[in-house]
């Protein structure tokens, strides 16, 4: 860890102020993921400025009926909140599959958004990556590639973002709000990270000094009926192999679907929101059959590594299996709906 | 529980069972509740340095240049060392110890320099910026059956014999194949690198004052650590100190001293009088302290249509690293476990440019264990028969190699009392026809067994103190096994004095001699020195000492060592619930029958049984040391990413013990319990997968992917 | 770079100087000598430094001690009254739920924060979906506590013992509480 010198922010413009006009410096929230990287010599800011006890740490009702979420919310606080729990279950239920208690007793909404890969060859700074080190090449590519991406990835790099929390947001359709030397604006969380491209280095659109100050989930009355489903290699305290974030709005029927809101995690360098599945469900009953059809759809373009190509059959049974639940749980005995696996 | 001993008892003088056999309470709970056990790097220091090691980033090659000049010039910085300015040391036998002495390179993560400063923030990151330029040269870093060059090492570890053969396996295998209601069964089970990773990282804090070496270090050996220690140094063993009261697990891989306990003590050489602190972090440990090398068995069976075996097999294929042997003596239990005239077993290991493999749990054994009792199984399948039914049919009246009797043998008795216990008297031996839900669900068994280890050399004292109490000394160690609390039970008993009258102190060179917790031979080999020294001191000095008498004895040989083959033995049973659309692997019910002598304390033996099997059901599900052999590096070398088993994954878990009274053994009966509890594990689990689902996986671990291409290829269909 | 920071760490009042780098774990061990507290991976990885900062369980391996200036802090070592334990202390003695004791602090601290997050109702990644009042620490089934306590990795295997003694000393919080 290169030493740096410490500042404690007195407000979000002056630390907006501070981190652009120093560029060395960089915000430090909870540091869950920061003081890592800063161990592991993937990063080595020379000033940092601690956001950590900014007044951005309340939810807030919106008028139209959604949440502000402040960006220096414990993800503990969040799952547990009773606005979080009752209408965005999906949003509660993927922060409390993320790290472990004591993790999410420190860890930020704002944070949990900006968390890096964990791609393991990132964060060893002997390996090439083009993450860490651009231009060194991908070390992953040709390697060890269980926990990678299967879609949208380039030749540049193959890593997956690492949130569940941001994968659940991704299917609620929140924006992100931030604040930089220009103001505030609002990103919606789609657009907020990037793929990787030829710059993989940028894990988001966010400019040096920008700090995220909240996040704004939309009204959506159909997101009681959501679920998170985390499918990883222990039954607790793991990241993803693959994770599936779906909201259902259902005809008067039970079964057939207005619309559904899905977003996938583990599988890419964003999270993924699946549009394509989305389309092919809508008007259609949820049966084993179109879910299936759909998840298909969604990885039609999916591009397996030497040791990934399982994630492609376990998202669709995956998805297919949490619209069974989602199903089930609006009307236990839906005649035609989703029984079974194949 | 009934028990079966070999031939006549030799009555044998036994200390009075009194504390011995009673569940008593840890004696250092407290302490570890509440934080205050020190280990090794917590012991308090005037002015300590720090240290950090620098590892080598290329797997094999010469370091050619040397940079240390942005390290110097960090502030806090004291020195840095590498084999340009390191001492020589007076042995260099070990090569994994001799570090810091030439340029070469012989595996990535090795290491090649450290950066001593005030304080340890200083010192990781001067550690990152020392340069070092290297010379790279071809390597092989990944054992690949048929591609790695293999060689016959002269023994496997603990001088097992390498290979072993009777009669002719070739001719059985060709019979049973000949025969329509035999099975020939040739299958390869693969088993992974696996790292002990105890919570404790290593860590040693090294003072030199003048030409006397004094270390706290985490070690399952003071003694032994010290002796090596001072071997490396040219010292005389009265010089070298170890002082560890406290380990915080070890598992092996603090059964020797590494590298690391060099570097601090040459380290330290340069602050004379300072101390220095050395932790390796946690990603260093992946290539620093040892690991149990990946393995590949080759299992062939012959067996009628009795399931009686005609032919028993193990071919196993191992790694070690070019620069200094360690044969893991996976062959092992296949010479002892079931009977069958033919009989062949093999060792052999390809020397590739990789970190030093070296203990963990239940060496030979656990890997060794793995792919036999998964056969075991098939040929059960094949045979239409049960398979507790197959084990207990060839279930070997002697020791099948040797012919000698066994001192006791209650396999048959643990499988017994397993199936009882657990249930399996209605199982549906049918596959995947079971489910709940979204849950396909199975049972599966599988043997464990571990010898019985001798270690001679152990020494303990007895001193009547004038606090009315005596002072029992052995250098032993406590890695979480519960020698505090066992070895001063089998003191009181021995001296025939209530529990709270005896000061046990261990942990200390400064006491007499004791071996290694290791082979789970430590208690048996403490204890019975402990016994012995009781013993002596009550002749010297009766029942009414005076403060300051004192006597001290070795262990005694066992004059039945020769006579009899001794081993522990056991059976393991496990429901697993497999998710059809995931093929997750949850493990709700492991329930495992131990025949292991005589039980000091049921308490801690049973942690300690549970602790066996909770590791080996993390092998089984979760355990794997990826190594990507471009690099010659160990991928995923941090607990992200290296799963060992976490509380969700464990459900019930449930160990009981066979009494089982073996004169034999040593004057406790105790045969050691810290290592058997991880054998067979692995099997009965994927024995189980394959019930639950109809998938045979002939690997572990087993995750989910491995299962899901099988749950792909054959739906089983709801019911 | 050095600076002076306050910590209260088991009801007693520190002023410690601080590298910028150091970590509150390392702040304790190696600048105050509260040992209590284990560093097992240094990552967040393991739960070993688990103590309870500002009352909430937390590792400490991850916290800068300058961003905790001013902190109240509660190691394994300051949870009983003086010399008494515990009741989660005094549980784990009773279910052996320890072996080699490196993680059992950590162990210790986190079960002392999920009955506290158990009191107020917080759900786990296990609590039935919709169940409106959450969760009550009586109510701490197997599963509930086993994921609550899957932050703290415990090599030695003493999983199934830790989850009874859980278990007991949510009971006699509970008496405690009901008295």
């Amino acid at each position: 860890m290169k030493p740096f010198r410490y500042e404690r922010a007195a407000d979000a413009a002056g630390a907006v102020a501070t981190v652009a006009a120093h560029p060395g410096a960089a915000f430090l929230g909870a540091g869950t993921n920061l003081v890592d990287h800063l161990k592991l010599g993937i990063t080595s800011p020379d000033l940092l400025v601690d956001v950590s006890r900014l007044p951005m740490d309340q939810v807030e009702e919106r008028a139209d009926g959604g949440l502000r979420i402040g960006a220096n919310v414990r993800n503990a606080d969040l799952a547990a909140h009773p606005a979080v729990r009752t209408r965005y279950p999906v949003l509660s239920q993927a922060l409390l599959s993320g790290a472990s208690g004591q993790l999410r007793n420190l860890a930020t909404t704002g944070g949990n958004l900006l968390q890096r890969t964990r791609c393991a060859y990132f964060q060893d700074p002997s390996s090439p990556c083009n993450k860490r080190d651009p231009g060194s090449g991908c070390a992953a590519l040709e390697g060890w590639t269980r926990y990678h991406a299967v879609l949208g990835a380039s030749s540049h790099c193959v890593a997956v973002h690492p949130s569940d929390m941001a994968v659940a947001m991704t299917a609620l359709g929140a924006v992100v709000v931030t604040l930089g030397p220009d103001g505030e604006r609002r990103v919606p969380l789609t657009e907020f990270h990037r793929l990787p491209g030829d710059a993989p280095h940028r894990d988001t659109v966010l400019r040096h000094g920008e700090l995220i100050t909240g996040v704004e989930l939309p009204a959506l009355p159909f997101a009681t009926r959501s679920r998170y489903r985390k499918v990883r290699d222990r039954a607790s305290y793991a990241f993803a192999l693959v994770s599936v974030a779906v909201a259902l709005d259902l005809e008067d029927d039970g079964r057939t679907v207005r619309e559904a809101r899905i977003a996938l995690g583990g599988i890419a360098h964003k999270p993924w929101r699946a549009e394509r599945a989305e389309a092919a469900l809508r008007g259609l009953p949820a049966t084993e059959e179109s879910c299936r059809t759909a998840a298909e759809a969604e990885t039609a373009d999916a591009h397996p590594l030497r040791d990934n190509a399982f994630k492609v059959p376990l998202v669709h049974n995956t998805l297919v299996a949490v619209v069974r639940d989602l199903v089930g749980q609006g009307a236990p005995e839906a005649p035609g709906g989703l029984e079974g696996s194949r | 529980m009934t028990t079966r001993t070999s031939e006549s008892r030799t009555p044998e003088p036994a200390a009075r069972p009194r504390a011995v056999g009673a569940d008593r309470e840890r004696a250092d709970a407290r302490d570890k509740v509440l934080g205050r056990a020190p280990y090794a790097f917590e012991h308090p220091m005037e002015r300590p340095c720090y240290a950090h090691a620098v590892l080598s980033s290329v797997p094999r090659g010469r370091i050619t240049a040397v940079d240390t000049e942005a390290a110097r010039q960090e502030e806090g910085v004291i020195t840095v060392l590498t084999y340009e300015n390191a001492e020589r040391l007076a042995s260099t036998d070990d090569a994994e110890l001799a570090i810091l002495q030439g340029p070469e390179v012989a595996f990535r993560g090795q290491i090649v320099g450290a950066v001593i400063a005030e304080t340890p923030e200083a010192a990781r990151e001067a550690a990152s910026l020392v340069r070092f330029t290297y010379a790279e040269e071809p390597h092989a870093s990944e054992l690949k059956p048929g591609e790695s060059e293999l060689y016959r090492p002269e023994t496997a570890n603990g001088g097992a014999g390498t290979d072993s053969e009777l009669g002719d396996l070739d001719a059985a295998m060709e019979a049973a194949r000949a025969d329509p209601g035999a099975v020939a069964l040739d299958e390869t089970y693969r088993t992974a690198m696996t790292h002990c990773n105890p919570m404790e990282p290593h860590a040693t804090i090294a003072v030199w004052q003048g030409d006397e070496l004094t270390l706290y270090d985490s070690s399952q050996s003071v003694h032994g650590h010290r002796d090596t220690l001072a071997e490396v140094f040219g010292l005389d063993r009265a010089r070298v100190h170890m002082i560890c009261p406290y380990v915080g697990g070890g598992f092996g891989s603090k059964g020797e001293p590494h590298a690391h306990s060099v570097l601090a003590a040459l380290a330290a050489r340069e602050v004379s009088g300072r101390p220095v602190k050395l932790a390796l972090t946690r990603q260093q440990m992946f290539t620093l302290v040892g690991y149990r090398t990946p393995t590949y068995q080759r299992v062939r069976l012959a067996a009628g249509a009795d399931g009686r075996l005609t032919g028993i097999g193990m071919d196993a294929v191992e790694q070690t690293s070019r620069i200094k042997e360690f044969a893991e003596q996976s062959a092992n239990p296949t010479r002892t476990m079931y009977a069958a005239p033919h009989r062949k077993t093999t060792h052999r290991l390809a020397a590739l440019d990789v970190p030093v493999p070296s203990w963990m749990r239940a060496p030979g054994e656990c890997p060794g264990m793995f792919g036999p009792e998964v056969a075991m199984d098939e040929l059960a399948e094949r045979l239409g028969l049960d398979p507790v039914e197959v084990r207990v049919r060839n279930d070997a009246p002697t020791d099948p190699e040797t012919g000698k009797p066994f001192s006791s043998r209650n396999l048959v008795a643990c499988l017994r009392e397993g199936a009882r216990r657990f249930g399996w008297q209605d199982r549906d031996p049918r596959p995947a026809v079971r489910r709940e839900g979204r849950w396909l669900i199975g049972t599966g068994v599988a043997s464990s067994a571990y010898p019985v280890n001798r270690q001679p050399g152990s020494v303990a004292a007895v001193q009547y103190r004038d606090d009315g109490r005596y002072r029992v000394g052995i250098g032993a160690a406590d890695l979480g096994t519960g020698a505090w609390t066992v070895l001063a039970q089998i003191a009181a008993d021995a001296l025939d004095v209530p529990l709270d009258q005896v000061d046990l102190r261990i942990g200390d060179t400064a006491l007499p001699k004791a071996t290694v917790a290791g082979g789970s031979s430590g208690t048996a080999m403490w204890g019975s020195a402990i016994v012995a020294a009781a013993r002596k001191f009550r002749e010297r000095h009766g029942h009414d000492p005076s403060p300051g008498d004192h006597a001290q004895a070795e262990t005694p040989a066992n004059p039945h060592a020769e006579r009899f083959a001794m081993h522990a033995f056991g059976a393991q049973f496990v429901e697993v619930r497999v998710d059809a659309d995931t093929g997750e692997v949850r493990v709700p019910r492991l329930l495992g029958v131990f025949a292991a002598g005589r039980i000091i304390n049921p308490r801690t033996a049973r942690s300690q049984l549970i602790g066996g099997m909770t590791m080996g059901l993390s092998m089984a599900l979760h355990e794997e040391t990826v190594t990507d052999p471009r690099y010659g590096l160990l991928v995923n070398h941090d607990l992200a990413n290296y799963h060992i088993t976490a509380n969700a994954d464990v459900h019930s878990i449930e160990a009981h013990s066979i009494d089982e009274d073996d004169p034999y053994v040593n004057p406790l009966g105790a045969k050691g319990i810290g290592e058997i509890g991880i054998t067979g594990t692995a099997a009965a689990v994927v024995n189980a997968v394959r019930h639950a689902t109809g998938v045979r996986v002939r690997e572990v671990p087993v995750t989910l992917d491995k299962v899901l291409e099988g749950l792909r290829n054959g739906p089983p269909s709801r019911q | 770079m050095e600076t002076e920071i306050r910590l209260r760490v088991d009801g007693q009042a520190y002023e410690v100087t601080v590298d910028t780098r150091t970590t509150v774990l390392d702040a304790l061990r190696e600048r105050l000598g509260i040992t209590s507290p284990k560093k097992g991976c240094d990552h967040g990885q393991c739960g070993s430094c688990t103590v309870l900062l500002d009352g909430r369980r937390a590792t400490t391996c991850l916290a800068l001690a300058v961003s905790y200036d001013g902190a109240e802090i509660t190691t394994a070592e300051g949870l009983g009254e003086g010399e008494e334990l515990h009741p989660v202390q005094q549980a784990f003695v009773d279910h052996d739920a320890l072996q080699c004791g490196y993680c059992t602090p950590g162990q210790v601290c986190s079960a002392v924060g999920v009955l506290r997050e158990a009191a107020q109702g917080w759900p786990s990644a296990v609590t039935e979906v919709g169940a409106e009042g959450g969760i009550s620490p009586e109510a701490l089934d197997h599963d509930e506590i086993a994921e609550r306590m899957s932050g703290n990795l415990c090599r030695c295997g003493a999983y199934v013992n830790i989850v009874p003694a859980v278990a007991a000393a949510a009971e006699a919080t509970a008496e405690g509480a009901g008295r």
